[in-house]
Order: C-alpha cells, then sequence, then structure tokens
C-alpha cells in the first residue's frame, strides 16, 4: 500500500543533512524506486546542490544503495533528487518563485530541521524549532503564481540540467484541484512535559495538564533577551572582567590577540546567558529543557497558523542508532545519549542519576522514518493528528535494565586509557539527581582552585604539563556535571507515550512492506539491540580506541611525537624561527644584564648589587606580565652610559660562561638541523644585538633589539620598538614576503604567551618547554610540544654573575665608572 | 728508594683491592688462584733542584744542537710554545713545570736582548683555555707580562689567515701550521711528558698544525696500527707525527725542552690510592672511609667540583733539552724508569678503574665519550709488547658514565653522542659517514675559535681511539655505567663487577684469567 500510494509523489524534506532526514531520504531513494525527494538546504558557501552531495548523499548512509546500484547511483540521484536552497529561519523559507513552485508541487513536506541540542541559545531554539514549522507551513499556503503539476515543474538547478521526463501516476494537476501538500511536522515525545503517567497521542490543546503560554510573547521576550545580554555583555565592568580572563589565560600575547580574545568571550558569555535563560524559562514552564519548550510552542504556532494546510504531527521519543536499515547500527552525529555512554566507558563518570525502573524511551532511527513515510502514504486526516514513535508502552526499554546492558557490554569491550590498558567502567548506584550534582560541583570547584594555583606558578615542561592534566580533569568534571543537567531529566521521566495511532499505521501494510517499512516498537530486542547494534555503532562512530594490548600508534606506526617532529623537519618546511630566551638557552636579559655588571665589580660591590636586584625583582616579574615590551624598554635603561666596547668584549665571555652553559643542546641541534635541510633559520629576540652577536653565525638572520649611543657609551634607551608580542607575527610576515617564504610552511619555536602571535602565524608551532599557559593552549589546539633538557651534569652557577674581568676589579658597575 | 711495579698474584688471603670508579672507588675481590693485580712503582724521588736542572739542560742540549743561548740573538722572533691543559694529570700544583721553563728561557732571551717574543698554548684541536687556567700553567708573571698585549695566544687551527702549508711528507702528508711558528727563527717547545705517547714530534704535529694535518695521522688506519700508542715504533700515529714533524724542523729550528713527572698524583690526605691495600696504615683506612663516604653524600655535580679541585704534588724528575728526536729518546727512558712493570703473559679478561679525570675534561665532565677514549683508547694503550688481555678477550671498565655532556667544553660531543652512534658504531663506518661533516661544520668551527669548545673533528677522534681495542677484543662491560649510555656505545653495562665477570664468561669461556690494571697512579705494562 504504502510504494503505490507514494509513487510518481514527490516527498519534499527539510533538515536532510540531520540524522532523521539523511535516514528519510536514503529510504525513499531506495526503497520507493519511483518517488522523488526535494532537499530543502541551506546553501551555505557552496550552494544547494553541492551541499546535498557533501553533506548528504556522501553519508555512510547511503553506502547500501551505491552497492546496490553501482554506477547507476549517480544516474538514479539526478533523477530524483532535488535540491533546494532555502532556511528555515527566515519568513517564507528564503524561497523565490521557482522554489516556492518547486515546493508546492510535493504531495508532502516533512518538516525535520530543528536545533536538537538541549542546550540551544534561548533564541535559536525559538527561531529554529517554534517558528520553523509555522514558517514552512505559511511558505505552503503562499499561492504560487503558477502551480504546476510535478510533471511540468522547472528543472531544479544542478543535479537536473536537462528537462526531466514525466512522472507518471496521479499528480494534482490530473485531479484537477489545485490541493495544499501535506505536511508532516517532527516534534518530540517530550512536549508532553515532565509528568507521570500516560501520555497520549493528542494535540497539545487535547491534552490535559499541559500549559498554554502565547507563543508570540515568547517570541518576542527570546529576541528580546539577546539584544539585552548583547547590551550586558558590553558593560564596562563585564569587559573588564573579560579581558582580566583573556589576559590571565594568555598572558602577555599583545593587545590583538588579548582584543580578539576579549571579544570572543563575549560572544561566549552572552551565549551562554541565552542558553541560561532558555533552560530557565522551560523548566519554569515545566518543560526539562529548551528543546522540549521550544518544540511544544512550535506545534502551537503550527496548529494556529496552518490554515486550510493538512498537517501530521510525529513525537518521536530518543532517536538512536537505526535496528535494520539501511544497516544494522548506523548513526549519524554524535546523539544524545552517546557521549555520555562513552564518558561512561572511559570511567568518567562515576555516578549518574536516574530511577532504575523508569522508562528511558529508545526509538530506532529506521522505524521513526518507516512511521513518517507510513503518515505520509495514508495521507492527511481531516483535522490534525498526532503520532508517536516511541517504545515506552509497547515495548519499554528500564533505565536499569540500560545500565546494566551498557555494563556488560563495556566489561567485555573496554575503551583502552594512553596507555592501551583497559578501562573498567564504574557501577551506579542510582543515586538522586541533586546528590551527584552536589558531588561534582565540589570537584570541579577544588579542580579549579587547584588549576588556579598552579597557574600562578612559574612552572615549565614537564612541570606544567601537571598544570594541563588538572585542567583536563576540571573540563572532564564540568563535561559530567553538564551531562547530568542536561539529561538528567530524561533518566527520570515517568511519562509513558502511548503507540495506538502508531500500531495501527502499521495495519495498514501489506505483509511484505510490513518487514521493510516495519515500524512497530515491539520489534526492537533490546539487549540484542544494545550489544549487537547500538553499543557498536556509538564506539566506532566516536572513533575512540579499544583496549586491544598493542601500544598506541597513529597510522603511520610512529608515535604522536615522532609524527611531530618529522612534520617540522620536513623538507617542505622553508623557515624556522626561534625564540631565544628560555626556548634555547635558559637565561634572559636579567641575567645578561648581572652578568655585564658584576664582571668588573669586586665582592662587596657584588653583594650589594645582588641585593638590590632581588629587591626589584616583583616589579620586574609584575611588568613582564603585563608586558614585555614595556618591560624591556624599563629594564633596558640600567645600560645608559654603559661603555659600548666592553661590552661587545664581554659578550664572547657571556656567551660561553653564560648562554651556551645554559643552553638547551638539543635545541642548537635543532636550529643545525633546520639549516641543513635547506630551512632558512631566524632568531626574533628582545635581547640587545651585541649579546647576540657571538650567536649569529648559529641563524641565516636575527632580529633583536638595537639600542641607540653616543660615541662609546649606550644611551639606555631603544632606537625602535623591541621585537615583542604581535610585532613578531609583523617581522614574520615581513621577513617571508621579502625571501619569497610561505608562513605555512613556516616552524615557530617559542616558550612562553608573550609569543603567541609569532607562534600562531606559523603553520608549524612548536612548543618548546611551555609555561603553564601555553601547555594548556599547545595541549588544546595539537601543537608539537618539544622538551628540551639543559645539559645534565653541568654545575650551574647560582647567580648569574660574570668571572671577574683579566684587570683588577673597580668598585663601580657598568655605569658609574 | 721507591719499589718498583709490582704483579701480585691473587689468593684466599689478598684483601679487596681499589677500583677507581668517576668521582668514588671501590673496594672489590677478585677470583682467587686465577686473578692479578698490576701495581705501579712507586714515585721516583724528584731533582733536588728543578731550577738548576733546566738551566742546565738548555745550556747543555742533546743531539746536533747548539746550547739555547747561541740561538737567542736580539731581533729575532722567538716562539715559545707550550703544552695545552690536557696535561699533566690531574693538574699539577704551582710552579707548572712549564712555568719554571718558560722563565728561564725568558731570561735567556731576555739577557740575550730578544724582544719579538710570542708565547703560543699548542691547543691542537682542543679548547682554548681559560685565562684562570693559563695563569695556573704560566704562572702569574709570565701572564701578567704578556696576556694585557697580545704576546700569549692560543693556537687557532681554523684562522685563515694565520696558517702556513709548508708543504707534503713523502707520504703526502700535509703540513700546514701556525703562522706565527712558521715564520719564527726559533720555537722553543716546553712540554710535560706524562706518559709515552707524548712529546717528540707528536708535540709540533699535534699542537701547532691545523685539521688538515692532523687528519693524517688522527684516523681510524693510525690507531688500528698503533700497537700500541705508548710505543712509538709501532705506532703508525707517531710515525706519521715524526715524518711531519720533521718537515717542520727543516723550515723552523725546534728547540725541544721535555719535562717527566714522577707518578705522585694525588696528595697526601689521598695516600691510600697510591699505597698497595695490605699497606694500608689505620690512618689511609680512614681517610678512604672517609674520602668514599664523603663523596656519596655529595651530588654528582658537586662530587665533581671537589674532584676536579684537586691538584697534583707532581715532581720533575727529569729535563732534557735539544734536538728533538735526541731529546725524546732520553724522555722515554725517565718515563720507562718511572712507569715500566714487567707482566708475563695475557690474561682473558682486563679490568681498568677509571678515574673522574683524562686528559679532555680538566674542569669539565667526563662524558661518555670520554670514558670510552680514556678505557679503550688510554688504559688499553698502556702496554709495550702486547696487550694485557688476549685476542678476543673482554675488558671491564668501572665508571659511573653518567648521561653528562659540557654544553660548552664538548657541544659536538652531544651531537655525536645523540646522532651518530644510535647509527653506528663502527669506527670506519663513522668516519666514512660523517667525519668531514663534523670537522667543516661552521658552527663547531665558530664555537672551537670563540668560545671554548673542543674541535668540532675531536668528538670523532674519541672514537676513534679506542680503534684498536674495538677491533682487537671480543667486548667491553662498564660497571656501574648508566645503563642507557652504556649501550648507546655498544656496550654491556653491569650492575657488580661479579655480574661483569659472570657476563664476559659468555665470551671468553669459563674460569677466565684476569688481569686488574691498577691505575692510576700511571704505569706501563710491558707484557711478555
Amino acid at each position: 500500500m504504502l510504494r503505490e500510494a507514494l509513487d510518481g509523489q514527490r516527498i519534499a524534506v527539510t533538515g536532510g543533512t540531520g540524522f532523521l532526514g539523511t535516514a528519510l531520504i536514503e529510504r525513499v531513494l531506495r526503497c520507493l524506486p519511483e518517488t522523488e525527494v526535494v532537499v530543502l538546504v541551506r546553501p551555505g558557501r557552496h550552494g544547494a546542490t553541492e551541499r546535498v552531495q557533501r553533506d548528504i548523499l556522501r553519508n555512510d548512509c547511503f553506502d547500501r544503495l551505491r552497492s546496490e546500484l553501482g554506477e547507476r547511483f549517480d544516474a538514479e540521484v539526478e533523477r530524483r533528487v532535488r535540491p533546494l536552497a532555502g532556511d528555515v529561519t527566515q519568513d517564507g523559507l528564503g524561497l523565490d518563485e521557482d522554489g516556492r513552485r518547486l515546493l508546492a508541487s510535493c504531495r508532502t513536506v516533512v518538516h525535520s530541521a530543528a536545533t536538537v541540542s538541549f542546550d540551544s541559545p534561548l533564541d535559536t531554539a525559538v527561531e529554529v524549532n517554534l517558528l520553523g514549522p509555522r514558517r514552512v507551513a505559511q511558505a505552503l499556503q503562499t499561492p504560487t503564481a503558477h502551480p504546476v503539476p510535478a510533471a511540468a515543474a522547472p528543472p531544479a538547478p544542478g543535479l537536473a540540467a536537462a528537462a526531466r521526463p514525466a512522472t507518471r501516476g496521479r499528480t494534482r494537476a490530473a485531479q484537477g484541484s489545485p490541493a495544499l501538500p501535506h505536511m508532516i511536522a517532527v516534534s518530540t515525545a517530550y512536549v508532553a512535559g515532565m509528568r507521570r503517567g500516560p501520555a497520549p497521542e493528542a494535540l497539545l490543546t487535547e491534552t490535559p495538564f499541559s500549559t498554554r503560554v502565547p507563543w508570540q510573547a515568547e517570541v518576542e521576550a527570546a529576541r528580546r533577551a539577546r539584544s539585552d545580554a548583547e547590551a550586558a555583555s558590553r558593560e564596562p565592568e563585564l569587559l573588564a572582567r573579560l579581558r582580566a580572563k583573556a589576559r590571565s589565560e594568555l598572558g602577555a600575547a599583545g593587545m590583538p590577540l588579548l582584543a580578539e580574545r576579549t571579544e570572543k568571550l563575549r560572544a561566549e558569555w552572552v551565549d551562554e546567558r541565552m542558553v541560561e535563560l532558555g533552560k530557565a524559562r522551560a523548566q519554569a514552564l515545566g518543560w526539562p529543557d529548551v528543546y522540549a519548550y521550544s518544540k511544544a510552542l512550535g506545534e502551537w504556532a503550527l496548529l494556529e497558523g496552518r490554515g486550510a494546510l493538512p498537517v501530521s504531527v510525529v513525537r518521536p521519543s530518543i532517536i538512536e542508532a537505526s535496528l535494520s536499515q539501511p544497516r544494522p547500527g548506523w548513526i549519524r552525529g554524535f546523539r544524545m545519549a552517546d557521549p555520555v555512554i562513552i564518558s561512561y566507558a572511559r570511567g568518567l563518570l562515576k555516578e549518574f542519576p536516574g530511577i532504575p525502573e523508569g522508562v528511558i524511551d529508545v526509538i530506532p532511527v529506521d522505524l521513526v522514518v518507516a512511521a513518517i513515510l507510513a503518515i505520509a502514504a495514508r495521507g492527511p486526516q481531516p483535522e490534525p493528528d498526532v503520532v508517536h514513535a516511541a517504545s515506552g508502552s509497547r515495548n519499554p526499554l528500564r533505565y536499569g535494565q540500560l545500565v546494566r546492558l551498557v555494563r556488560e557490554w563495556f566489561s567485555e569491550h573496554p575503551l583502552a586509557d594512553d596507555r592501551g590498558q583497559p578501562i573498567e567502567v564504574p557501577e551506579w548506584s542510582f543515586p538522586g539527581r541533586r546528590r551527584v550534582q552536589r558531588q561534582l560541583h565540589q570537584a570541579t570547584r577544588a579542580l579549579r582552585g587547584a588549576e588556579k594555583a598552579l597557574q600562578a606558578l612559574p612552572l615549565r615542561g614537564n612541570q606544567a604539563d601537571l598544570a594541563a592534566r588538572v585542567e583536563e580533569r576540571r573540563e572532564e568534571a564540568e563535561r559530567a556535571l553538564g551531562y547530568v543537567e542536561l539529561y538528567g531529566a530524561y533518566t527520570e521521566t515517568e511519562a509513558v507515550f502511548q503507540v495506538d495511532r502508531l500500531l495501527s499505521l502499521e495495519a495498514q501494510l501489506g505483509g511484505e512492506e510490513r518487514e521493510q517499512f516495519c515500524l512497530d516498537p515491539a520489534s526492537v530486542d533490546w539487549p540484542r539491540y544494545c550489544h549487537d547494534v547500538y553499543l557498536p555503532a556509538v564506539v566506532a562512530h566516536a572513533r575512540v580506541r579499544q583496549a586491544t594490548g598493542r601500544p598506541r600508534r597513529g597510522s603511520s606506526g610512529l608515535s604522536r611525537e615522532e609524527r611531530g617532529r618529522r612534520a617540522v623537519l620536513s623538507p617542505e618546511r622553508q623557515l624556522a624561527v626561534f625564540d631565544l630566551e628560555n626556548t634555547l638557552v635558559a637565561t634572559n636579559v636579567v641575567d645578561s644584564y648581572a652578568w655585564f655588571a658584576t664582571r668588573h665589580l669586586g665582592l662587596g660591590a657584588r653583594a650589594h648589587f645582588t641585593v638590590r636586584t632581588l629587591m626589584e625583582a616583583p616589579r620586574m616579574l609584575s611588568l613582564d606580565r603585563l608586558d614585555r615590551g614595556d618591560f624591556l624598554r624599563w629594564f633596558y635603561r640600567r645600560y645608559e652610559d654603559a661603555p659600548l666596547d666592553q661590552l661587545n668584549e664581554d659578550a664572547w665571555e657571556l656567551t660561553s660562561n653564560l648562554l651556551l652553559a645554559k643552553s638547551f643542546p638539543a635545541g642548537i641541534r635543532r636550529v643545525r638541523e633546520h639549516r641543513a635541510l635547506g630551512h632558512r633559520t631566524l632568531l626574533i629576540t628582545g635581547a640587545l644585538d651585541f649579546v647576540l652577536e657571538p650567536l649569529r653565525p648559529l641563524f641565516d638572520d636575527v632580529v633583536c633589539a638595537h639600542m641607540g649611543g653616543a660615541g662609546d657609551r649606550l644611551s639606555g634607551e631603544l632606537l625602535e620598538a623591541p621585537p615583542t608580542g604581535e610585532a613578531r607575527a609583523l617581522i614574520m610576515q615581513q621577513y617571508a614576503d621579502e625571501h619569497g617564504l610561505d608562513l605555512a610552511q613556516c616552524v615557530a619555536y617559542a616558550d612562553s604567551t608573550s609569543d603567541l602571535p609569532m607562534l600562531e602565524a606559523a603553520g608549524y608551532p612548536v612548543a618548546v618547554n611551555p609555561e603553564t599557559k601555553l601547555a594548556a593552549i599547545a595541549r588544546k589546539r595539537g601543537w608539537h610540544v618539544e622538551h628540551w633538557p639543559r645539559a645534565h651534569g653541568y654545575r650551574r652557577p647560582w647567580l648569574p654573575f660574570g668571572p671577574q674581568a683579566r684587570q683588577k676589579p673597580g668598585r663601580g658597575g657598568l655605569n658609574e665608572p | 728508594m721507591p719499589r718498583p711495579g709490582f704483579v701480585l698474584e691473587v689468593d684466599r688471603a689478598t684483601p679487596p683491592v681499589l677500583m677507581w670508579h668517576g668521582e668514588g672507588f671501590r673496594l672489590e675481590r677478585l677470583p682467587a688462584e686465577r686473578s692479578r693485580v698490576v701495581y705501579a712503582p712507586e714515585p721516583l724521588a724528584p731533582l733536588p733542584d728543578p731550577d738548576a736542572a733546566i738551566r742546565r739542560a738548555l745550556l747543555e742540549p742533546l743531539g746536533d744542537c747548539p746550547p739555547l743561548p747561541q740561538l737567542l740573538h736580539a731581533g729575532m722572533r722567538l716562539t715559545i710554545a707550550f703544552d695545552d691543559l690536557s696535561l699533566p694529570l690531574p693538574p699539577m700544583r704551582r710552579p707548572d713545570n712549564r712555568q719554571r721553563v718558560i722563565e728561564a728561557v725568558l731570561d735567556l732571551a731576555a739577557e740575550a736582548g730578544v724582544d719579538d717574543v710570542v708565547l703560543i698554548a699548542a691547543l691542537g684541536l682542543h679548547r682554548r683555555m681559560t685565562d684562570a687556567e693559563l695563569r695556573h700553567a704560566l704562572g702569574d708573571r709570565i701572564f701578567d707580562a704578556f696576556a694585557p698585549h697580545g704576546k700569549l695566544l692560543q693556537h687557532d687551527a681554523e684562522d685563515p689567515d694565520g696558517l702556513v702549508h709548508l708543504g707534503k711528507t713523502e707520504k703526502g702528508e700535509d703540513v700546514e701550521v701556525n703562522r706565527r711558528v712558521a715564520e719564527s727563527d726559533l720555537l722553543v717547545y716546553v712540554n710535560i711528558n706524562l706518559v709515552a705517547m707524548d712529546g717528540g714530534h707528536k708535540s709540533t704535529a699535534t699542537g701547532l698544525m691545523s685539521y688538515r694535518s692532523v687528519r693524517h695521522h688522527h684516523n681510524v688506519r693510525s690507531l688500528q696500527h698503533s700497537r700500541s700508542l705508548m710505543d712509538r715504533p709501532r705506532s703508525e700515529l707517531h710515525s706519521s707525527s715524526w715524518r711531519i714533524g720533521r718537515l717542520l724542523a727543516k723550515h723552523v729550528k725546534v728547540f725541544q725542552v721535555e719535562t717527566t713527572l714522577n707518578n705522585d698524583a694525588f696528595p697526601p690526605q689521598m695516600a691510600f690510592l697510591q699505597k698497595r691495600e695490605w699497606e694500608w696504615s689505620v690512618r689511609d683506612r680512614a681517610t678512604f672511609l672517609a674520602a668514599s663516604n664523603g663523596a656519596a653524600l655529595l651530588s654528582p655535580a658537586a662530587r665533581r667540583a671537589v674532584f676536579q679541585s684537586v691538584l697534583a704534588p707532581h715532581a720533575m724528575t727529569s729535563v732534557q733539552a735539544g734536538e728533538v728526536e735526541a731529546v725524546h729518546e732520553a724522555t722515554i727512558a725517565n718515563i720507562h724508569r718511572q712507569q715500566l712493570v714487567d707482566v708475563e703473559g695475557q690474561s682473558d679478561i682486563v679490568i681498568f678503574g677509571l678515574p673522574y679525570i683524562g686528559p679532555y675534561n680538566v674542569n669539565s665532565i667526563m662524558n661518555p665519550l670520554l670514558v670510552h677514549c680514556l678505557g679503550l683508547g688510554y688504559f688499553f694503550n698502556m702496554y709495550l709488547g702486547k696487550p694485557l688481555v688476549r685476542p678476543g678477550g673482554v675488558v671491564i671498565l668501572s665508571h659511573p658514565t653518567p648521561w653528562a655532556f659540557h654544553p660548552v667544553h664538548h657541544p659536538s660531543y652531544i651531537d655525536f653522542f645523540e646522532e651518530v652512534l644510535p647509527t653506528t658504531t663502527d669506527p670506519v663506518e663513522i668516519e666514512k659517514t660523517f667525519e668531514e661533516r663534523y670537522a667543516t661544520d661552521e658552527w663547531y668551527r665558530h664555537l672551537y675559535r670563540t668560545s671554548y669548545a673542543f674541535h668540532g673533528v675531536h668528538a670523532m677522534y674519541m672514537w676513534y681511539w679506542g680503534a684498536h681495542a674495538l677491533e682487537y677484543t671480543g667486548g667491553t662491560i662498564i660497571v656501574g655505567g648508566n645503563r642507557r649510555a652504556v649501550r648507546r656505545m655498544g656496550f654491556k653495562p653491569a650492575t657488580t663487577l661479579a655480574d661483569a665477570l659472570e657476563m664476559a664468561e659468555d665470551v671468553v669461556g669459563r674460569g677466565p684469567t684476569i688481569t686488574y690494571f691498577r691505575a692510576p697512579p700511571l704505569m706501563l705494562a710491558h707484557v711478555h
């Protein structure tokens, strides 16, 4: 019956790039060989046709059809798929006349476009979920200039360049009356809210206990909330707080990066505020989250705006991996339960709330698809009708049973930790939601404190890794808390969704079709589904590693570290840029100055110098943290009146005695490796030119600070701004342009966030012995990290003092002759 | 009357013997009935008046050579070259032999009215000496008189303007020498002949020449055909040096002054090091316990600093001057007088306890390559006749062999260890594949010339130095060494000497004979 009814028909689908939409399109193409599909997608940058190819047809959902059709696949797609550029967030769906006509030529329009995230910002959810269905309904009622039959519909651009052959069968034109299409809106079973007991397949207007609020007011409030949040986010106090946060993340990375980060934090703040408002509003009205809330109001808005349009509403529960079609375990995107399950398998969720005997209503996607097609085939009812696609009443899966099945499976097939050892899964005791939340809150707070404390310490290299690990743990805890808050309601639902209409649809199907378009939830054998279909699919889809006993290697057979090293040392690279201090040598400008200054001092004067410098240390540290350029300018004033000739001469001794003695031999070797490979090497440092003179031969070029002076005496003032922060990125760009090099083929080595602009500008950034903040950034962005040790066993002097010069030591320092 | 060297056959009554272990010691009991310990001769009596002896040597030269005053005249260019920091070991107390001799030479030069005098440290490819090190070797008077005026130079084997190519020897060896030396009317070379390898033409042929010359004798083939390095007539390294030195002597008048030292290498507080264990007094036992337990309390870096500060009470036992070859013959006789020990036959295993210092880590770190060089290069070659160990036998070294390098002194060593040894440990292969790159590397050259780094190629030489031993023996085991470092060099690490002996049996068979060469104090085994 189903196939006959839909033969020669055209079905339009919105949300084709989503989980349900993709499955629906695939099933039509594979099982209804004479039905056409109009796919309404946002055109994006590449246009609707390309988007359909890229984001829908290339999905592994179509693998089966591809192999069944072989070379005919493309031709078949060409014949039956019609991409249509449109956007459900715009009134009129952003369609032109041709588009409206094409849509009007469909007998059925399935509206499955939605934002399915439970924590969408309020206004996004309202625009898409609340207003979307209504917009579709209104677009379908807008009279077209020349309603045309499907057979004579204009060729859609793209896939079908030539005029299509007429589809046979009944068209509206043939029937003589220009009937409106049948709209099937996909909603959610949870529009029923947090109620207990049976939930019938009825419109919200007919359902007892449903909260009725004027949806128009909600829309307006949401839009206003957005502009209020935007305004609030620009308040000076908040901006100051966000700036402080950006600085604590990035350190002295320079104004442009700080500004960029601050703006990003502001946008995030607004979004978070909108998410918070959405959640609060939904819960205040009795829905678990903004998703159910916006879907429910969407149904109201649709019903009110449907006019003469025949409408059906399908309400699936939690849609999960397919039972059998196109293959068992097909899944697209990270579904609701998946992240929770993966986190559990990783041992991260020690507890999760829930009522063990409560029903967790899961429905495989192919059953939902079948239900939609059955409704399409059946055609519209005189009055809008509602069909549940849910399992809870007919074939309930109890939460406790699900947890047991998941635990059993992961005990058999554990995931692997970093070292390749199996992870043991925790046993849940089904505590109350509040208790779990409280525990996670406490853990998050404690970890946040530890993280702050660690970030304040001057850690480097492997110790900085510890801080990064704490940060990771904190993020894990926050994520766990997020899951509990988001999904906790669903594990505690006590509503039971009735499926009488769903079953009556099945009754219409023929014997053979019952198999092909199976929609009966009773056909799911939960233990088999969990163990053989669902969990393997989730694990495969999440690309997590299962314990195999073999050490972790990439596909190239190399460790991550080795791969990173090979990438930076590939002959294709063109330029290697190095920072000096703490990247190649473990010293800084203060050390060099102290060394020069004390070289000509007697013992007593040295002690005096030490005390004076130590007293200034806190000021130096805080200045350096704020802005490296300012610090250098301020510090270099001490060279005022210093004798240049003497410094030039002493610099050679300083290089051996301080710089090379505290160098990282592996770093120096790396510079030489780059040169041996034919890459240009460039040193960018805030150190002074005369200090660097002896190191010049190591690099092709050196960019450093220059100090002015008169005659033999230095002025203490820099001739130009020192190369720090964002200036480094500009210098790199300029250098690359001058030498015809590509920054995408550039490797940059640096140790702190003040070098962030330089690292970001390079195609291959490398964090060397990174300080805490940079370590965190490098981890997040997957940058290669090198831990270069100082030469072992070498006894370093306590203080960076120069050995006494050949002449008898004088009394004064550098500039006190 | 000092007692000569002595070979002790170990029996059940033999007490544990002292073994050097870097900056520390081990007391080891050797298997009875099949082990022997070779002890060095006791220190010879020093010259009663070294300054008088020096003056006499300068006035009564050996060989075909007039007395020094006859070679000195006003208006001449006089260059005095002297051995660098690598000699003697450990550094000696002031006044150093070099100071005594050079002061005497300068007195004569002043008497003759010579104005143009330049002092050159004959570094060869070694690192430059610091001001403090030069001051120690030459004394304050010489240093302060010459250094501020640029008259105290250090040989620069990579100075394009500071070298002269004098031609080739009959075997085609380049002779490229320090320009100041080549252009001098007289070169006075002042050495300290610590072991039989030093001195003679090798002083100039290594210390004052460029890599272009040095490579003719510092290579794997020469080292494999030097049996031993301490036996000049049987050493290919010396034959080549002699040809080169003779050619130099044709161009420049060379007046060689060689001195020898007794083997009184350690101060009286560490007298136990010089004594045979069964003759230790209560005081010796106490100082041994104090020294080994005290050292164990310190960090490796602090321990190294303490040991590196030890100055030897070395005393001069002879001084001879004049024509190079005649002088060197007398010098060798004096060295043999102090160091020679007769040993009957070879054994299956030889054990060397390596001390904290070698020629290339004065005021520095004994890195793994230097452990290799000291053990298989120097100690293994301390023989006349044939090695202490039979062909295919096993060498056991005792040294902590830390994975530690001096970043300023040994930059090319670090790279050699990280880059070369992981690919191969075969000296022939290493020479073929890597030598040129290390020898001509611009950065190493820059560091050698301007900083305090050994020449880039010097790391190679450290490996070549063991070429003879690597070819001759069946394997090397290092007791108490850093496992990774020891393996990197292709050797086997052992925790204890007993374990090392067990492991060695896999190579040489059950119940092997063992020789323990108890040095320092230095000695030369004459193996019959």
